[in-house]
């Protein structure tokens, strides 16, 4: 305490003492008011808001996972009705193509039966016409040798081939 | 490895400079005293005094032997021829509070002073008109006061000096035997070739530090109050730009001086006040800790700036006893009727524990605040003291600026010591501010916990 006596900074001094009193309690409630409590607001309010984004996301995320399990569920019904369809449409395509099938052969045939029964009827009339022609021929070619024969006997077998000829032309 | 290399050249150039200041006084300023007497002689006439100003700057003054110390006003004295550099007196010198504030011994800023005298009552002027010189000693004197070593003291026969300014030829100090078989020191200012005394500051210390009230007190904002001022304004912008930066970004990642602010002051939120106090009372209190965080915290880094005064504010035990009585009314007035009982009826001890038990509880509540005041100031000052030592040590290697091979060696020596000591000193800064707002928020804690 001796040595003290003369210490300078030790030795405390009534305008330091009133002086810093008053810096320091006007510090404080400036400071208070204008920085620190803010501040402390700001943080406080800001780290609530990152605890409810924490949270949200977290509430979110258990949403998101829920979802996607209903979303495999109705794709996996999907992926059944998929199927379902497909082979009910094979089965219809299968059906109709069978008709099909059943009514064109059917068709064909009829189609083929007519044309036979057409050709019959067409081989009947030629068949008819030739005889016609064949007679007319026939009569024709006898009309002229019984001409000729009036005419001289000579000249028959060139006369025969010359109708001979003249068949052989038509 | 450059930089290191540019640090350490950058210092060196610094301590050489520092140490160029005080070699002025040594080497030459002796030379000076036969004119100092001239002018002495004329001081008492106002108008010589004004023509002398030109030259102040320059000239220093002597340091004088008191022949009879018990002369209050007009002691005989005499050049003290054989001056040598006191590293303890410069050392306190530098640690001391004072009414200019002086950077690097080379700009000296006028302070207001507010002197209150009984027989005067309230003075109020600029303590430009001591024109202050080296070591902070003032070359006038004003209306009966003059500066020594940066503090003003009223002179004894203040009554002889009442008018204006008047010249002063230099100081002197003398121990002299007490009533009580301790030593005084008397100090002296030689006017007109004259020692008178000068009187004592107001110290509150209750006569416990050799202090006591004396006629007058010295209300000035000084240098260390320049300081506060000073440290607070540059805080209060810092904090105020970030309070401002929170609500502009809300919700958003800190930028610029939040990133940081914030770091610390979630620190101090959440590993002091909020396990200390607890989570439901810590945002009464939060204010008065980061208050008392930043305060110290900024004034022990501004006192650790080189050539800025070096001002030893955290360090002043009076700003540390005026912040640990202020915990120890708010940790009081806070108590509640749980702390009040394990004062002074401690539950679950018989009686004549209870005995002992109390005045020791009654006395921890005095010691805890003494302890927060010695603590800060203590560690604080001793800082400021080693590194002055180290420096110093240039002083005493080369006499006082008379051996430069000395000097040299001391420089060397000293620049890696106040390095180190400085870097120590940071963490020193930091820790000492932590620990003063940690063992409030303690103290807090324990007068508002809940019986449990």
């Amino acid at each position: 305490m001796i040595y003290l006596s003369g210490f300078a900074p030790f030795q405390p001094t009534p305008g330091l003492a009133l002086w810093s009193l008053v810096i320091f309690v006007l510090f404080w409630l400036i400071m208070g008011k204008y920085a620190f409590k803010p501040i402390a607001n700001a943080l406080k309010k800001r780290e609530s808001d990152i605890k409810d984004s924490l949270e949200q996301a977290a509430l979110a995320r258990e949403e998101m996972a829920k979802l996607n399990a209903e979303n495999e569920q109705i794709l996996a019904e999907a992926r059944e009705e998929r199927g379902k369809i497909l082979k009910e449409a094979i089965d219809a395509k299968n059906t109709i193509v069978n008709e099909a099938k059943a009514k064109a052969k059917e068709e064909a045939s009829r189609i083929v039966t007519s044309a036979k029964l057409e050709i019959e009827n067409e081989r009947k009339a030629a068949m008819i016409s030739v005889k016609n022609e064949v007679g007319t021929l026939a009569t024709d070619i006898a009309e002229k040798i019984i001409r000729k024969q009036l005419a001289g006997d000579n000249d028959h077998e060139s006369f025969v081939g010359n109708l001979i000829d003249e068949i052989k032309f038509n | 490895m450059r930089r290191l290399f540019s640090f350490i050249l950058f210092s060196m150039i610094s301590v050489f400079m520092l140490a160029q200041g005080h070699d002025h006084d040594h080497g030459d300023g002796h030379n000076h005293d036969h004119a100092h007497d001239h002018e002495s002689h004329a001081g008492h006439d106002h108008d010589n005094g004004e023509t002398h100003a030109g030259h102040d700057g320059d000239h220093h003054h002597a340091n004088y032997l008191i022949s009879n110390p018990n002369t209050d006003c007009g002691a005989s004295v005499s050049v003290d021829q054989n001056h040598e550099y006191d590293p303890t007196a410069t050392a306190i010198h530098h640690i001391s509070d004072a009414n200019v504030y002086t950077i690097l011994d080379a700009v000296r800023i006028p302070l207001p002073a507010i002197l209150y005298s009984k027989d005067r009552g309230v003075e109020f002027f600029s303590t430009g008109k001591f024109e202050a010189g080296h070591h902070d000693n003032g070359a006038k004197s004003y209306n009966g006061y003059v500066l020594f070593e940066g503090n003003i003291h009223k002179l004894a026969c203040s009554d002889k000096f009442v008018d204006g300014t008047t010249a002063v030829d230099g100081f002197g100090r003398v121990e002299v035997a007490g009533a009580d078989g301790k030593s005084v020191e008397r100090r002296y200012a030689v006017i007109g070739g004259k020692g008178f005394l000068l009187e004592q500051k107001t110290i509150w210390d209750g006569g416990i530090l050799g202090g006591g009230v004396t006629s007058f007190m010295d209300l000035s904002p000084t240098k260390s109050v320049v300081s506060m001022l000073i440290v607070c304004l540059i805080l209060f912008f810092a904090f105020r730009a970030a309070a401002k930066a929170y609500t502009k970004n809300e919700g958003q990642a800190p930028s610029g001086i939040q990133s940081f602010l914030e770091p610390v002051f979630q620190f101090i939120r959440d590993d002091v006040a909020i396990p200390f106090i607890g989570e439901k009372k810590y945002e009464k209190y939060l204010p008065l800790l980061m208050t008392i965080f930043f305060f110290i915290l900024g004034l022990n880094l501004w006192g650790q700036i080189p050539f800025l005064g070096s001002v030893n504010v955290s360090g002043s035990l009076t700003v540390t006893m005026i912040l640990a009585v202020l915990v120890f009314l708010i940790t009081n007035f806070s108590g509640n009727k749980n702390y009040w009982g394990h004062i002074f009826n401690f539950p679950g001890v018989p009686w004549f524990v209870k005995l002992i038990l109390t005045p020791v509880e009654v006395l921890g509540l005095f010691i805890k605040p003494l302890t927060l005041m010695l603590r800060l100031a203590g560690n604080i000052t001793a800082g400021h003291i080693a590194i002055l030592s180290f420096v110093g040590l240039i002083f005493i290697f080369g006499n006082s600026g008379t051996n430069m091979a000395g000097a040299t060696t001391g420089t060397i020596l000293a620049i890696p010591l106040t390095i180190f000591m400085m870097s120590i000193e940071l963490i020193v800064a930091f820790v000492q501010a932590f620990v003063f707002t940690i063992l409030t928020a303690s103290y807090i804690g324990a007068a508002t916990e809940e019986h449990h």
